[in-house]
């Protein structure tokens, strides 16, 4: 035996092949959700790349044929949350900094151009944001959402009914300034888009 | 007889066309937000992910073996 403080080395069982197959699956699920989590497409990277190492070490606890992909996202999230709580400071800064990203890429030259959901969604309280994507944008089942977030189903229905009114009115009576643009072109354009978007797929 | 029910169209939406249009506005924004998060999922997934997972899935399946 070399290495007294490495744990003995087990056999690669099939149950770690199988659960390495799913977790790569969800990388890309992982990747979005960190992505509408911190805004920041490296930062979103390294949060993700957190979680599934995190998820990876903990399988032992995970049981096979549950949902494995709420509980990866349960992960991310509990990561995202003590990361900034340990770290309040250095992300208010981020903050400072995305919110000069947003007026950056307002300049018509640029090649990245943040659209309206994106901005109205930054005006969307943290927990309401975060349910709405999980339901409106993840697929997920508002009893899944409550687990992820760890809250009761009722908090997460009443957190995405009021994230969509917000967001709604956001976007008709426009909270941020934009190009200029009058602010029921921000719903305009949506509604525009979502027509395409549904030609497209239909 | 009078038929004033008009069975051949369907009836308005329940709260009249202003509701209407609100539905039809939050289902755009579904679909928008839908979209938004589908073109994150539909990113090729850096290599740096696999990577990392065939590091730790050698150190945890003993390479000593």
């Amino acid at each position: 035996m070399s290495g007294a403080s490495t744990p003995p080395p087990k056999p690669p069982s099939a149950d770690d092949n199988a659960f390495k197959r799913e977790l790569v699956a969800l990388i890309p699920h992982l990747r979005a959700f960190a992505r509408t989590l911190t805004g920041d497409p490296t930062a979103a990277d390294d949060l993700a790349q957190d979680a599934m190492m995190k998820a990876w070490d903990a399988r032992a606890s995970y049981q096979m044929g549950t949902n494995m992909k709420a509980w990866t996202f349960m992960i991310l999230r509990n990561q995202f949350y003590s990361e900034k709580r340990r770290s309040w400071r250095q992300s208010q800064l981020d903050q400072e900094a995305a919110e000069r990203t947003l007026v950056a890429v307002d300049d018509p030259e640029s090649p990245v151009a943040l659209d309206e959901l994106r901005l109205a969604l930054a005006t969307l309280p943290e927990e309401q944001r975060e349910a709405l994507i999980l339901v409106g944008a993840g697929g997920f089942a508002y009893e899944e959402a409550a687990e992820i977030c760890q809250c009761a189903v009722g908090t997460v229905k009443s957190r995405v009914s009021r994230a969509r009114k917000a967001l709604q009115a956001t976007l008709e009576r426009g909270g941020y300034a934009r190009d200029g643009r009058a602010a029921g072109d921000a719903m305009r354009s949506i509604l525009a888009d979502a027509d395409r978007l549904s030609s497209v797929r239909g | 007889m009078t038929d004033n029910s008009n069975p051949s169209r369907k009836a308005a939406p329940p709260g009249g066309p202003a509701l209407e249009e609100a539905r039809l506005r939050q289902q755009a924004i579904g679909v928008k937000l839908r979209h938004m998060f589908d073109e994150v999922v539909n990113e090729p997934v850096p290599d740096e992910f696999l990577d990392i997972l065939r590091r730790a899935d050698e150190r945890s399946s003993g390479s000593g073996a």
